[in-house]
């Protein structure tokens, strides 16, 4: 087990790198003088000078590239001159607050979308089957911004159940009631699509393992239809479901840029539309290779999860 | 035409398709209708609730009328979603068919790039591009049109790759045609119609990534208002004024469900298993029909089946699987079923129990007596409760009949708790007692073992171990030893041959095989295209064969499991259930039929001990030649 969680960290590297050379090339992509571009309007002559310095922009691309490489490596991502402050520093500090909302929506979209999945699939063509296809269907087609300002609308004002924005109360403790109480509406409003996708694909999944002859034989058993569908169906579908976790876990992730705009929850998403509309380049770079590389390391724990849950993979 | 036909039937797509119909429609004649400009503010008349006099929808936060916004952002949108998915189908295919047609390296620095692209979080990747290339709809749409490549190209890839060694792509080469002329008149025509499925999915996705990225303020610039902008405007008198957030919102909401609904349509009308029903799941018990005629027990038994029926209704046909069975089996004694593949032998033997997978089986008449009450039509508790406790199965191919995530040890375990609590150690000492009851060497350590870690043949005894684990009254064995070579074989046929003489157990044993008949059964019936057309003890049915068949049969048999194919010798095939022909569904490969074999149905004496469903029966004189 050891050695197959090193070999698929070595196997990140190249991945990894890929990702800094995609994000490279679509900033080299900038039309004009890119050290203005990246310095946006902030910029002071000295600063131009010390950027074009700092990353070589007069070189060749090739050499920016691994000058720029180079100083990531360090830890060193630039700065923000709209900030005024280091792009990691920035970007770690919001990154805390997306991965509590990203982390608790891919909890809530997990559970319930297999759930959903499941009864939909062991009640196929059914009333609960028609209903959670229904709701799901609606789930994937409704724009996540748009439902979450109408649960703004209907939960924070009309019923004042929660609060409209928000990670923190302005006043008051910041303890754990008041981040669940903060954190419901946009966890739950990220989360509904995913739920949706998920639901979908492990009612086929289960549709597909129900068929099986295992299935038969765990019923000649007598194994209670309960028993069936949770332990003996479910178990071998989530060979299939698990990797599409992996999937939604990038959308959920990246879907917070809507969720946190809406609900004003100081992640990395409102961050990099923020950054975009100022123009304020070096914290977009840092912000995206950064999230990237924390998806790339996510989905080695889930391939990880998946050799646990499956003894016939080879570790 | 019979993919629209397809569509049509599915009421929700064709719900989506009118809708999108419409919708559409309303979109190429907005700038025609007598709209209010869109753009044009009057601050007097702000946030004017809807339904009011000239302004059906309301206004929004600079007085401009509702109704002629959303349409010409409806417009917008779909344009921007349209051209974007266009535009990722048209470059992604590119990609996809270069990859997969020229293959090697080229495809093998190709899909390396793709994988990378598919290795970001979707929306940052088109975020990133936005950033780089400024706010803006047309930059929008690019960087939606650009995320949305890496999975066209990679569908597309496959198909190609699939194509691009087929024969007439072959012939094309050698007649000495130039790539790119292959690629445009063999490859493009067939990869076409993968493109619009994959587009018919992703459009919904780009409508609303578009609308996402307008919303944020990336998109589409003011004035110029697409859906998602005027959402994004709308927001911040979201409590004041929530119409003007409502108005844009449903119109999204709305046309993405019509698309998705649609492409659902499309894509179950495309898929070839949902029309046969094979993606149907098995109800916990088989169906039984309403009008079923109970038949009381006639022969004596511990399990006796009379008249029994079972069918599959598939669509409009129905195939009789099973076509009035009557048999029976006293404790300690083992009767075999033997018959060609699809001559019901199974089907049989699983409709016992309630096991056919219904959808599309359906008992339709008979009763299946165990110790006097009928299981055919009972609760499915009452079902369960006995199913494994008094009769148990075992299967063929255990590589596919046991769980392959659970270890062998705990499936044992969970035949025992399923009929009665028991702890985890006593399980344990159980698991391993029966084990070594069914002759598993090492046991104690074999019971943590998964399935895949044995070999067939120990497969094979941990099935059989399943099945004593409560100590059945009844085993029903479905060819248990098919899959296994013949040494195993016939250890696995005198290990059965023991325990149910030690343990006084009935055994049905079912095979195509006369030599695992002769070596363990005490009489056997031969069944054909559904049913019994001989029975008898096995030494006389084994001595003299009196069904043609059987007779038949027989002769390409002569030892212990001399494999599979000795069947086809017979000349023929045995008769499709669903078309039985009238009177004996033998006729067509019989050389002794003569027209009255044809007239209607053959008698059969199910409750005599030796019977033959047979107008001239094989005589004594000619068997013995
Ligand atoms: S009934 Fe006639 S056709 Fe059928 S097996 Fe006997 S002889 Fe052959």
């Amino acid at each position: 087990m050891g050695r197959y969680i090193l070999r698929r960290l070595l196997s990140a590297i190249p991945v990894l790198l890929g990702i800094s050379v995609i994000v490279f090339a679509i900033m080299a992509l900038i039309p004009g003088d890119p050290a203005l571009a990246i310095l946006g309007s902030f910029a002071t002559p000295d600063n131009v000078a010390a950027l074009n310095e700092d990353l070589g922009l007069d070189k060749p691309l090739i050499q920016q590239y691994f000058i720029w490489l180079g100083n990531m490596l360090q830890g060193d991502f630039g700065r923000s001159f709209a900030l005024n402050r280091p792009v990691l520093d920035e970007v770690l500090e919001r990154f805390n607050a997306t991965l509590v909302l990203a982390g608790t929506s891919f909890v809530i979209c997990s559970i319930l979308g297999i759930i959903a999945g499941t009864v939909s699939a062991a009640n196929q063509y059914g009333f609960a089957d028609k209903a959670i296809t229904f709701v799901v269907l609606l789930g994937i087609s409704i724009p996540s911004f748009f439902l979450g300002m109408m649960m703004i609308l209907i939960f924070a004002v009309n019923l004042r159940w929660f609060p409209a924005s928000g990670m923190w109360p302005i006043y008051g403790t910041r303890d754990i009631w008041a981040l669940l109480d903060h954190l419901a509406m946009p966890a739950f409003a990220l989360s509904v699509v995913a739920t949706g996708v998920i639901a979908r694909l492990a009612r086929s999944a289960m549709l597909e393992v129900l068929r099986q002859d295992f299935i038969r034989t765990a019923r000649a058993k007598g194994v209670s239809e309960r028993g069936v569908v949770w332990r003996h169906a479910l178990r071998a579908a989530m060979v299939s479901i698990i990797p599409v976790l992996g999937i939604q876990a990038g959308f959920v992730l990246s879907g917070a840029v809507y969720i946190e705009v809406v609900f004003q929850w100081p992640g990395i998403g409102r961050m990099l539309v923020d950054a975009i509309l100022r123009r304020d380049l070096l914290l977009v770079q840092g912000g995206v290779v950064i999230v990237a590389a924390c998806y790339v390391f996510f989905n080695i724990v889930v391939d990880v999860a998946q050799s646990l849950l499956d003894p016939r993979i080879k570790t | 035409m019979s993919f629209l036909a397809l569509i049509a039937r599915n009421r929700l797509a064709l719900g989506g398709l009118i809708v999108m119909a419409v919708v559409i429609l309303l979109a190429l004649l907005t700038p025609l209708l007598p709209l209010a400009e869109p753009n044009i503010t009057d601050t007097s008349n702000r946030f004017v609730r809807p339904f009011s006099e000239g302004a059906p929808l309301g206004t929004d936060h600079l007085g401009r009328d509702l109704l002629s916004r959303l349409m010409w952002g409806t417009r917008l949108s779909l344009a921007v979603g349209f051209a974007a998915a266009l535009v990722a189908a048209t470059l992604g295919a590119a990609i996809g068919i270069i990859a997969g047609y020229y293959g090697g390296r080229t495809d093998n620095i190709i899909m390396r790039g793709v994988d990378m692209l598919m290795a970001f979080p979707y929306i940052l990747l088109a975020l990133a591009i936005v950033a780089a290339l400024g706010p803006g709809l047309v930059n929008a749409l690019i960087a939606v049109a650009a995320v949305n490549i890496p999975f066209f190209a990679r569908n597309i890839r496959g198909i190609t790759v699939s194509i691009a060694h087929k024969e007439f792509v072959d012939a094309a080469r050698l007649s000495g045609m130039s790539d790119a002329r292959i690629i445009l008149t063999e490859i493009l025509p067939n990869v076409i119609p993968v493109i619009v499925v994959a587009m018919s999915t992703t459009i919904g996705w780009m409508i609303l990534e578009t609308a996402g990225l307008s919303f944020l303020g990336l998109g589409s610039q003011p004035p110029v208002a697409d859906l998602g902008s005027m959402l994004g405007e709308a927001r911040s008198a979201l409590i004041t004024n929530p119409h003007t957030s409502i108005v844009p919102g449903m119109m999204i909401l709305v046309i993405v469900m019509a698309i998705n609904l649609l492409g659902d349509g499309v894509r179950d009308a495309l898929d070839p298993r949902l029309k046969s029903g094979a993606l149907n799941r098995p109800l916990p018990a088989t169906l039984v029909a309403r009008d079923r005629t109970p038949a009381p027990q006639t022969q004596e038994g511990i399990l006796a089946l009379s008249e029994l029926q079972t069918q599959f209704h598939v669509k409009d046909r129905v195939y009789r699987a099973v076509g009035g069975v009557s048999l029976a089996v006293k404790p300690g004694e083992c009767l075999g079923i033997i018959g060609e593949s699809g001559s019901g032998k199974s089907v049989t033997a699983l409709s016992v129990m309630g096991l056919v997978a219904s959808p599309p089986g359906l008992i339709t008449n008979g009763s299946v007596w165990l110790d006097g009450e009928d299981l055919v039509g009972a609760p499915y508790a009452t079902l369960r409760s006995l199913r494994g406790r008094k009769v148990a199965y075992i299967f063929q191919d255990p590589q596919a009949t046991l769980h392959p995530l659970y270890r062998v040890g705990d499936q044992l375990i969970e035949a025992i708790s399923s009929h009665r609590s028991i702890s985890r150690e006593e399980g344990r000492r159980k698991a391993i007692e029966l084990l070594e009851a069914v002759r598993i060497p090492n046991a104690p350590a074999r019971v943590n073992d998964y399935p895949h870690e044995m070999s067939g043949g120990m497969r094979q005894r941990v099935g059989i171990a399943m099945a004593l684990a409560n100590d059945p009254e009844v085993i029903i064995a479905d060819e248990p030893t098919t899959a296994l070579d013949v040494t195993v074989q016939a250890q696995i046929l005198s290990l059965l041959d023991d325990l149910r003489r030690e343990r006084g157990l009935a055994i049905i044993f079912i095979t195509h095989d006369f030599g695992v008949v002769g070596q363990l059964c005490d009489r056997v019936a031969v069944m054909y295209a559904g049913r019994i057309v001989e029975q008898g003890p096995t030494r006389a049915i084994l001595d003299a064969p009196r069904h043609p068949y059987t007779a038949r049969l027989m002769a390409c048999v002569p030892e212990l499991g001399g494999g599979r194919r000795r069947l086809e010798a017979i000349p023929g095939l045995p008769p499709a259930v669903d078309r039985l022909p009238e009177g004996c569904a033998f006729a067509p490969r019989c050389d002794r039929a003569r027209p009255d074999c044809t007239q209607g149905d053959i008698a059969f004496d199910a409750d005599n001990a030796r019977a033959v469903r047979c107008l001239y029966p094989v005589d004594q004189r000619e068997a013995a030649q």
